[in-house]
């Protein structure tokens, strides 16, 4: 599983990609990649309208919202079913 | 009755009884004047950015996409102007939102009447604006801003610039956001949640803002301000406005100030001026729009903004004058 982080260095960007890689670390999961995607080009591809997002497994879950780490437990947890 | 009568109570029991400190020293006024607007706009802050908060979970930007890409000129500049009030605005967004509306379809003008009164009429402004200069400012406030995001975005989509924007081909990846559903727990929580952020972020520098001011209040005389600031000369909007530009991300501690610059002396327009060019003129959005726009563009949009902000001012100090 890939989770990006989607981020133009605004105060929130840091704040997802900390409690995105808290949360994977709760749930005990392997073979998971926390990216960090902070170039503008890259941003756009995924057509999202608000900062940040988060990706999982390039499906936008999530867009300018500062989630806590249990919803993001539950978000990685949705994608997984 | 005052609505805000029980909070007067409180400073006054802090700052005379709690504090014994005597009524009529300067000292005293300052800091009862202090601790009166801080919690009164702690108050004002958390009730209407969770009443905000709460009705945006109901329109998100997707949703405001979908809705004007369908729209045209002046209904689709009025709706823009409109849905920007309601969306926060975070620069970092600014270069995702801008093509994201571009591409699906949305006017170039409509799409800058959105940039133009998003960042410009929000909560925070208008909750400092109220708590500190009464209903009447925070109208004129929102009525003119409004105005300038509209006709702004008109005249920008009558320019025919389309070509000024950068031609950025984007491949599309990945599932876009699929908009779910909400329950009313959610909003509920989210809107806490939000408020909270926005208050722990901002609160630092309203604290201080309202500390200079509580200071400015009770020792600052009032001729000393009405000849420096220059209450009525002809350059105080110009220079009032040139100088909100780099203030951006103080904007929450600035008003305060302001607000006591104002019952010294500085005229009501001058102020207007002040708060629309430090909230709707920002130098690191411009710098940001850079990527996506040539320079040409950001300087059509700064200009026509400017003259809408200076027009506001002027016209402000005439009629109040």
């Amino acid at each position: 599983m890939i989770i990006k982080i989607l981020g133009a260095g605004c105060s929130g960007c840091a704040a997802l990609e900390n409690k995105t890689k808290e949360a994977v670390k709760k749930l005990k999961l392997a073979e998971v990649d926390v990216v960090k995607i902070s170039d503008v080009q890259s941003i756009i591809t995924y057509d999202v309208l608000s900062l940040p997002a988060l990706i999982i497994d390039d499906k936008v879950v999530l867009s300018g919202k500062n989630p806590s780490v249990e919803e993001i437990m539950n978000l990685i947890n949705g994608h997984r079913e | 009755m005052n609505i805000f009568y029980p909070v007067q109570a409180f400073a006054d029991w802090l700052t005379y009884g709690v504090f014994s400190m005597h009524q009529e020293t300067l000292f005293a006024q300052a800091v009862n004047f202090f601790i009166f607007d801080t919690i009164k706009i702690v108050l004002l802050l958390s009730v209407i950015i969770f009443t905000v908060s709460i009705i945006r979970s109901f329109i998100p930007p997707e949703k405001i996409r979908l809705i004007l890409s369908h729209k045209y000129q002046i209904t689709g500049n009025l709706l823009a102007a409109l849905f920007g009030i309601i969306t926060p605005f975070c620069t970092c967004s600014a270069i995702p939102l801008f093509l994201g509306f571009i591409q699906a379809g949305v006017p170039l003008g409509v799409t800058f009447s959105f940039l133009i009164a998003s960042p410009m009429i929000n909560e925070v402004a208008i909750v400092l604006l109220f708590g500190l200069f009464g209903w009447k400012i925070s109208l004129m406030y929102i009525v003119s801003g409004y105005m300038i995001a509209v006709i702004s975005g008109v005249i920008i989509g009558k320019l025919n610039v389309e070509h000024l924007v950068e031609n950025i081909a984007v491949r599309k990846m990945g599932a876009p956001l699929t908009v779910a559903e909400l329950s009313w727990t959610m909003r509920l929580h989210a809107a806490k949640n939000y408020t909270y952020d926005i208050i722990s972020k901002i609160l630092p520098y309203v604290v201080i803002g309202i500390g200079i001011g509580a200071w400015i209040h009770g020792y600052v005389p009032t001729a000393f301000i009405a000849r420096y600031a220059g209450g009525t000369s002809w350059y105080a909007v110009l220079l009032a406005t040139l100088i909100g530009i780099p203030l951006y991300s103080n904007a929450a501690g600035v008003l305060p100030l302001v607000s006591v610059l104002t019952e010294k002396g500085v005229a009501i327009g001058t102020t207007l001026a002040f708060m629309m060019a430090v909230t709707g003129l920002s130098l690191p959005e411009f710098l940001i729009l850079k990527k996506v726009m040539k320079t040409k563009l950001i300087i059509i949009f700064a200009a026509i903004v400017g003259v809408g902000i200076l027009f506001t001012g002027y016209l402000f100090n005439y009629l109040l004058g």
